[in-house]
């Protein structure tokens, strides 16, 4: 994502839709002159009404620096605020901070090291208490003490000597330049020192049950098991908030949330959203607005670098063109998700558009094959130097879809000659040392590569990052090439962007050449929301539909 | 009676230990644990999952954690939730009306229709009415609850829109007639399974009652035939049915399970399948040990109960 220091209040790009949109619908009702302008859909002057997002798990964890999960998101972007945050353009722009600190600004020393940030003066915690640089300094040192059960603190350990400047300017120093930091930041909710710090066990702190933020929304009540209420924050820094009322639903079936919705019981559908065997009555469904968009993470099958047969790149470049995506994705999928060649999400600014793009074409597939030395033995499996070309592929028990998808493989791939077996195992099995410690042969997996959209995949792709040679980080597939290896180092410390989107364009070349994975399908979210809601904006560069609820309202 | 009851709690207690060692292997062998949640979470480390197992006391072998959880309940500290950071008791605290008002209302459903039925169908033998009964437990036995929910919805709510899709208030609304709105599809759902049961256990009963010499000869005595059913029969046949109801206690929650997921209840079923989702272990064990209680204190209550009413059955 790029840096830039547009305001939230200057002309954003939602703003232009809206008139777009808002256009686009004066000239269709014109004719019929009714009495009120189309121009009229404004937001209120104070906050009116209630929405009530539908989610089919139950968000529990309100203390925002400790280990959650996606759903658990909606509500931290709702009640607190990060110094940055990304559009849906994957752009960084300012939010407790004033400017987004870069190299050109001074924000950033030229080495990367040192980072200096700006606060806004007028933010106020929900009890009235001025937000202040300690806050932030407070909560930089929370998430690295070792007496704290934080989430995930890679960036946050590198961070060294905090410097309080004044109560709106802070400085610290990193230990080694890292980029990606910045993108970490937008996902890092500031918490107030004046009240955790009077805890003796922050773990166990009051707080953690009726939290108070900086956000849009401020705590109201929880119905453990049934549902959230946040009310609106009428002392908002920001844009917003133009609802009274943001209650999350929990809904635990995904059948049960749209039948929910069908009646009018949710306003919008979160995360899980709509499955996609509704999507096509759903569309037609009267004052409902219902769309698909595409998400972050991608469907794919991973192959273990390991394993004799799946090392030579010829095998993996033939499976990859005996792959029926097209077939796969209508029959199975609803004709919802749309194919892909890279990790990087359709929507990213480091998306390469450019990669060449699989075909479905066995007699290639079985010349690739051929030509390096893998003949079809008695059983008409293929093979070279005493290895059969067969190996298994395992995923979640249970998942129709996927399921499915397993034996559309298996047929494509028998006819080249390949075996393919299918060991599917319960979730819990499935993602434990199976797949964190490359037990597995190959797996079937939707993943969601980047971090807050930051293009970094150090984690997933460099040699040190293989956990079953004891490494640290997700480079389940035991992928290995010196030169990705490089380009992964470098990128995480260019900080300017131009510069990182070439770096990331070549990675993701190589990858889709060296094919450690086969990409099926970059995912779809189909969402639904009543007619009426106004303001609401997908943004894959997170993980929740409800980023930015400040911005709704009812038409 | 005092003899008994020392020598039920003795039994008790031990029976509590022993489901609650199996409880804590079983759950402790499951591969994952409540670290699993985190493994596609992007950016979480290897290292961050390490450290929050150390300091979750995970890593530490499953003899120790299961002594350190047994002598914090016996001093009445029943855990924390990993998952929402609560006190156990709190958690299952908030979840436990929810359920009961809805195993009240369909065990008084249960009772009052099955019983109704069951004398009927003993009454009125080889009837119509008796054949459609025998039928209709059939159907509403072998079906599952989770098809009946949503067939409920999908007519009631969806087509003819007079009953709300689920959930326990409307958001704004809850008041008393809301909720008792809201609560005639999923207690009616929970209920048919058991109505069926208890006037197939009803009709039995009453055709036994019918049979006995005491009936016979209150019909000689000249009682009216009315008198005979309500009196000496039913008051009969109705003893078998208080063991039952002692059984059928514990048998509510877990048809609650399903019932509560299909009508988004916030009761107790649903919070121990999401416990065991995402492996809250100290709520899993807190809610495993909950339900034992029940199961003990209801058989204790019915057998009790039976002994005061049955003045040929005694306590010792």
């Amino acid at each position: 994502m790029t840096s830039q220091n547009n305001s939230k209040t200057g002309f954003s790009r939602r703003s232009a839709l809206r008139m777009m949109a808002a256009g686009g619908a004066a000239g269709l009702i014109a004719p019929n002159l009714l009495g009120k302008p189309a121009f009229a859909s404004t937001p209120p002057a104070t906050p009116t009404g209630r929405i009530v997002v539908g989610l089919s798990q139950e968000p529990t964890v309100f203390n925002p620096l400790m280990p959650h999960i996606e759903v658990d998101d909606a509500f931290d972007f709702s009640v607190f605020d990060a110094l940055f945050r990304i559009n849906a353009d994957g752009v960084i722009i300012p939010n407790l901070a004033t400017e987004v600190p870069s190299q050109a600004n001074g924000g950033i020393s030229a080495d990367g090291l040192n980072w200096r940030i700006r606060l806004r003066d007028d933010v106020t915690w929900h009890d009235g208490t001025p937000f202040t640089a300690e806050d932030v300094k407070y909560t930089l040192q929370l998430i690295v003490n070792p007496d704290f059960r934080a989430w995930r603190t890679t960036g946050h350990s590198l961070v060294r000597d905090i410097t309080v400047v004044s109560p709106t300017e802070i400085t610290w120093r990193m230990e080694e330049a890292f980029a990606p930091y910045l993108s970490f930041l937008t996902e890092t909710f500031m918490v107030p020192k004046h009240i955790l710090e009077k805890e003796a066990d922050p773990n166990q702190a009051a707080f953690n049950q009726a939290p108070i933020g900086t956000g849009a929304f401020k705590w109201g009540q929880r119905l453990a098991g049934d549902r959230l209420e946040l009310v609106a924050n009428p002392d908002y820094f920001g844009e917003g908030p133009y609802i009274e009322q943001l209650i999350f639903k929990y809904i635990p079936d995904m059948t049960v949330l749209y039948a929910q919705f069908k009646s009018g019981d949710v306003d919008l559908v979160g995360q899980a959203y709509i499955s996609p065997d509704h999507y096509q009555e759903a569309k037609n469904l009267p004052d409902r607005v219902v769309t698909a968009e595409p998400k972050g993470s991608v469907e794919s099958i991973y192959l273990n670098q390991e394993l004799p047969q799946l090392q030579d790149r010829a095998v993996r470049e033939a499976l990859y063109l005996a792959m029926d995506r097209t077939a796969i994705i209508d029959a199975l999928y609803y004709g919802v998700p749309s194919p892909t060649e890279t990790f990087m999400p359709p929507q990213s600014y480091y998306f390469n558009p450019n990669l060449p793009k699989q075909e479905f074409n066995l007699d290639r597939a079985r010349k690739i094959l051929d030509e390096a030395g893998w003949v079809p033995g008695a059983d008409g499996i293929r093979e070279k130097d005493g290895v059969r070309l067969s190996f298994s592929n395992s995923t979640t028990v249970g998942n129709h879809l996927r399921e499915q998808t397993q034996q559309f493989l298996q047929q494509t791939f028998g006819e080249i000659g390949v075996e393919m077996t299918i060991a599917n195992l319960p979730p819990a099995v499935m993602w434990g040392e199976y797949w964190g410690l490359s037990q597995f042969e190959s797996a079937m997996v939707g993943i969601t590569y980047l971090v807050g959209g930051d293009p970094d995949v150090t984690y997933r792709f460099h040699t040190d990052a293989i956990a079953a040679k004891g490494g640290n980080g997700s480079n389940n597939a035991q992928y290995s090439n010196p030169e990705v290896d490089a380009l992964l180092v470098e990128g995480s410390r260019t900080f300017d962007p131009e510069k990182r989107r070439e770096i990331y364009f070549k990675v993701q070349e190589i990858i889709r050449h060296d094919l450690p994975f086969l990409p099926m399908f970059a995912y779809t979210n189909v969402y639904g929301r009543k007619a009426g809601i106004e303001g609401f904006e997908v943004n894959t560069n997170t993980r929740t539909e409800s980023w930015h609820a400040a911005a709704w309202y009812w038409a | 009676m005092p003899a008994f009851l020392l020598k039920r709690f003795m039994q008790s207690i031990v029976l509590l230990v022993i489901v609650s060692i199996i409880g804590f292997v079983v759950l402790n062998l499951i591969p994952g644990g409540p670290l699993a949640q985190y493994a596609l979470d992007p950016g979480m480390t290897e290292a961050d999952k390490a450290r929050l197992a150390e300091q979750l006391g995970l890593n530490r072998p499953i003899l120790v954690q299961y002594f350190d959880w047994a002598w914090r309940l016996l001093q009445g500290d029943w855990g924390t939730s990993f998952r929402d950071g609560n006190s156990v008791l709190s958690v299952i605290g908030r979840h436990v009306l929810a359920t009961f008002l809805l195993m009240g209302s369909s065990t008084a459903i249960a009772i009052g229709i099955g019983t109704w039925i069951g004398i009927r169908g003993a009454t009125h033998r080889y009837s119509i009415f008796d054949y459609a009964a025998t039928v209709g437990a059939m159907v509403a036995l072998s079906i599952p609850t989770f098809w009946f929910g949503l067939i409920g919805i999908y007519v009631f709510a969806l087509r003819l829109g007079w009953l709300p899709a689920g959930n326990m208030y409307t958001i704004g609304d809850g008041s008393v007639l809301d909720y008792l709105h809201h609560l005639i599809m999923p207690s009616v759902v929970l209920a048919l399974v058991h109505i069926a049961i208890w006037s197939r256990y009803m009709r039995t009963a009453t055709l036994d009652a019918i049979s006995q010499e005491f009936v016979k000869t209150a019909r000689a005595k000249g009682v009216t035939e009315r008198r005979v059913l309500m009196k000496h029969v039913v008051g009969c046949a109705l003893l078998p049915m208080i063991t039952l109801a002692g059984v059928q206690l514990p048998s509510l929650l877990t048809g609650a399970l399903v019932t509560e997921t299909v009508f988004t209840w916030p009761g107790m079923g649903r919070l121990f399948l999401d416990s065991l989702g995402y492996s809250d272990y100290p709520v899993v064990m807190g809610l495993l040990m909950f339900s034992a209680i029940l199961t003990i204190v209801g058989n204790l209550i019915a057998d009790i109960a039976v002994a005061l009413i049955d003045p040929r059955i005694r306590l010792a």
